[in-house]
């Protein structure tokens, strides 16, 4: 059973605090327990260096040199079946030692397996493109440019794909606040207005429960309220919620809800 | 001459309303608002829902346009990103005066709950609006009332004067 923590003001704080957090890893598995893998690992061995090899959740994971990934993809492409790139992208170990592991995930409709190819590169380093072997990583590719700033060497169009081509930083790093950066924040206000509309627009409110009830600039209260900009004093009169105007609408008849027939026929 | 039988000196006297040029402009006004197609997220299912058979908004004179120069309110239906802050501006920008806008929903109203980056925090922030609906994703009746809140704002102006524009700066 898990330990009971005090849950009195949970809302207000996060549930931890450290923002490197690595969960636990399930067990490893050694790869000759299960025979499709061991055999496709040999194949894999005889041609290219594996560093560290391992089955994990039913699925093997291979770690190999960040320069054979183009040959790797190729030969499990040709030769081991392993027809289709689910999906690929980064993970950012930068406060760790500075690296990012790339991964791979693989595939084989035939066989009913999937591998899991990694290899780790240092920051600002390059990778291979994959996009002539697997047309799916054209746009893995550059989310993983767009989230990280990873390059893909080769690719035929290496741009952003999620954000807007003039942003600045790459919002799935770590060190990336969630909120945004100083450009973040103020990114529509420059682009549509100018920055010298900072002032008159104000910044981001980014507390959305926050309501002032003495503001009439920006709230009004439910059935009490009052002209924009009215000073508060917490004695304004009852306004009756109504959709018409009291002396009715030229042209239009009025709804009168005491007229007003329920319709309870389930048949009708 | 052709033979009628209507009556003009009874029920009513004559099959003519006599009325001021500002009622009849806004009874105009306010029964043909056209709405911008403008669904950005899930807001933009309700709004459709509300443009469907069961809760009609063709009776209120609502029907939905595919431009925006055909159309007098922009019903901001959903989240809106940063990365399309600049087209909901332009979008604004090429509808005719009098125009009016209606923030529907959490998102478009600050955020709600994506408090992100990527997130515009309320399109307030881009254009002038007059009237916000609470809710995640507000009922087709919410948005039905809001409507009619819209058509009283709009017949309680004056149409013979020349409307001030609104601007956010």
């Amino acid at each position: 059973m898990r330990a009971y923590t005090p849950k009195d003001d949970v809302q207000k704080k996060a549930y931890y605090s450290d923002r490197y957090y690595v969960s636990p890893q399930v067990p490893k598995l050694e790869v000759e327990t299960d025979e499709v893998f061991a055999k496709d690992l040999e194949a894999i061995k005889s041609k290219f260096e594996v560093k560290e090899a391992f089955i994990q959740v039913e699925q093997l994971v291979i770690y190999i040199n960040a320069n054979d990934i183009y040959g790797v993809l190729e030969l499990m492409r040709d030769e081991l079946e392993y027809t289709q790139l689910s999906e690929m992208s980064a993970i950012d170990w930068l406060a760790k030692d500075n690296t990012f592991e790339i991964f791979y995930q693989m595939l084989s409709m035939n066989k009913r397996k999937r591998i899991r190819v990694k290899y780790f590169i240092q920051n600002g380093q390059a990778v291979d493109s994959v996009e002539k072997l697997f047309r799916s990583a054209d746009w893995s590719e550059r989310e993983m440019f767009d989230m990280f700033g990873i390059e893909a060497n080769g690719h035929p169009f290496m741009k952003r794909i999620l954000m807007p081509y003039d942003w600045h930083g790459y919002p799935l790093l770590k060190t990336y606040p969630l909120e945004g950066d100083e450009h973040a924040a103020w990114y529509e206000v420059d682009k549509i207005f100018g920055k010298e509309a900072r002032d008159v627009i104000g910044p981001e409110l980014r507390d959305t429960a926050k309501v002032d009830r003495y503001d009439s600039e920006r709230f009004a209260r439910l059935g009490y309220e009052v002209p924009k900009g009215t000073k508060i004093t917490g004695d304004e009169p009852r306004n009756e919620e109504s959709y018409q105007e009291e002396g009715g609408v030229f042209l239009i008849k009025k709804f009168d809800k005491k007229d007003s027939v329920v319709v309870d026929d389930p048949q009708r | 001459m052709a033979q009628h039988k209507v009556n003009y000196t009874q029920n009513g006297g004559l099959p003519v309303a006599l009325t001021s040029i500002d009622k009849i402009v806004n009874w105009g006004r306010s029964n043909s608002i056209w709405a911008l197609t403008y669904g950005l997220a899930c807001c933009g299912i309700e709004m459709m829902a509300s443009g469907a058979s069961r809760y009609d908004f063709d009776r209120f004179g609502t029907i939905f346009r595919a431009s925006p120069r055909q159309a007098d309110v922009m019903i901001v239906a959903g989240t809106l990103t940063k990365k399309h802050a600049e087209f909901i501006k332009r979008l604004y920008d090429q509808m005719t005066e009098p125009r009016w806008v209606i923030s529907m929903g959490s998102c478009a109203n600050t955020g709600g709950m994506f408090n992100t980056y990527a997130t515009v925090q309320g399109v307030d922030r881009i254009i002038p609006v007059d009237l916000y609906l609470p809710g995640c994703a507000p009922r087709p009746e919410t948005l039905q009332y809001g409507v009619m809140l819209l058509q009283k704002k709009i017949r309680a102006n004056e149409a013979s004067r020349a409307q001030k524009a609104k601007r956010l700066m």
